[in-house]
């Protein structure tokens, strides 16, 4: 398609060719790659609702997948790809939704055992026994 | 908005989350074995390279900018109710090796997975366990119609440190599989322990 033809097309041409495409799911992010609060949540980090998600007047500029994502982790806190993989959307995505969500304290995330404190002899133990008792 | 906690609702129990890397080949079944032992069929999630991989990844030949998405397979097995493990299959492709880098991080350990056909398929990963200091198992796939190798010429070929624990399993058996998850723990303990002992100054 000539540049001609793509002015024509979309008159109000404020992405310019350098922009590169436009990639859907991120319009629910509006546009964020990462939240303004990045500290980059973990793949692992699980999202607990907070007692205010349940308010029914919670904040009304949340999108449906915000929504969505508070609905999913209400009978027990799924992870960071879990919510991804459900909802199936980039990781990416979920990381920016779910920080507007701890941003409004409609959740919080749990902090994975940090990197600093691994291995930890007992939960090297549990996890063994966990595993033979599977 | 309602401030401070409500007892409406019983605080949900919130698990301690922990993750084993299940690394090799393309192919090699990486995913068969996630699917093996994890309680929820393997999800598979995407990460986008241009928020991870812009700055390692070249692009040069590709004619516009593009967002390479690549997938990751995962797991989960709920050890009790406050402890759970996930397994995430890596991307098989060396090149997604910068994906490794966070999902390394606070991982518990590794299993690299491989196929005596195609043993170099997994140097990648053994390197890069190696260079992070992440404790690994290997784990010999048995695909029929691959000649059996004894375990000293697999632990030759791939150059493994002695304590490196090296089994040969089913990637689709759960007991196969529980084993070498278990294998890679106890590794771990080891190290731990040995780290441990008072070492002379």
């Amino acid at each position: 398609m000539s540049d001609s033809v793509r002015n024509r097309r979309r008159p109000q041409h404020w992405i310019d060719a350098d922009a590169g495409p436009v990639v859907r799911p991120y319009a629910m992010t509006r546009g964020r790659t990462a939240h303004d609060s990045s500290h980059r949540l973990d793949l692992i980090a699980l999202v607990v609702p907070e007692p205010a998600a349940h308010d029914p007047g919670r904040d009304q500029s949340l999108s449906p997948e915000h929504v969505e994502i508070v609905e999913r982790c209400e009978d027990a806190p799924l992870s960071i790809a879990e919510l991804a993989a459900g909802l199936d959307l980039p990781v990416g995505v979920v990381r920016v939704l779910v920080g507007d969500l701890v941003d409004d304290a409609l959740v919080h995330v749990t902090r994975p055992v940090p990197p600093a404190e691994l291995p930890d002899v007992s939960i090297l133990r549990e996890v063994i026994n966990g595993l033979r008792a599977l | 908005m309602a401030f401070g906690r409500s007892s409406r609702r019983t605080a949900p129990i919130e698990p301690v989350t922990l993750k084993i890397l299940v690394a090799g080949g393309f192919g090699v079944g990486k995913t068969t074995l996630v699917g093996a032992v994890s309680e929820i069929r393997p999800l598979r999630t995407e990460e986008s390279l241009t928020e991870a991989g812009a700055v390692v990844d070249d692009l040069s030949g590709v004619e516009s900018k593009t967002t390479t998405t690549v997938a990751m397979d995962f797991g989960r097995i709920t050890l009790r109710e406050d402890l759970v493990l996930y397994l995430f299959g890596t991307p098989g492709q060396d090149r997604f090796w910068f994906l490794w880098d966070e999902l390394a991080q606070g991982a518990l350990g590794a299993v690299v997975l491989a196929d005596t056909r195609r043993l170099s398929d997994c140097f990648a990963a053994v390197d890069y366990f190696e260079r992070r200091g992440i404790p690994f198992a290997v784990a010999v796939n048995r695909f029929e119609g691959a000649e059996p190798f004894p375990p000293e010429t697999v632990r030759a070929a791939l150059d493994l440190d002695p304590e490196v624990p090296l089994l040969t399993g089913d990637a689709r058996d759960r007991e196969s599989v529980k084993r070498i998850l278990v294998s890679v723990v106890e590794h771990a303990l080891a190290r731990v322990d040995r780290d441990r002992e008072p070492a002379a100054p």
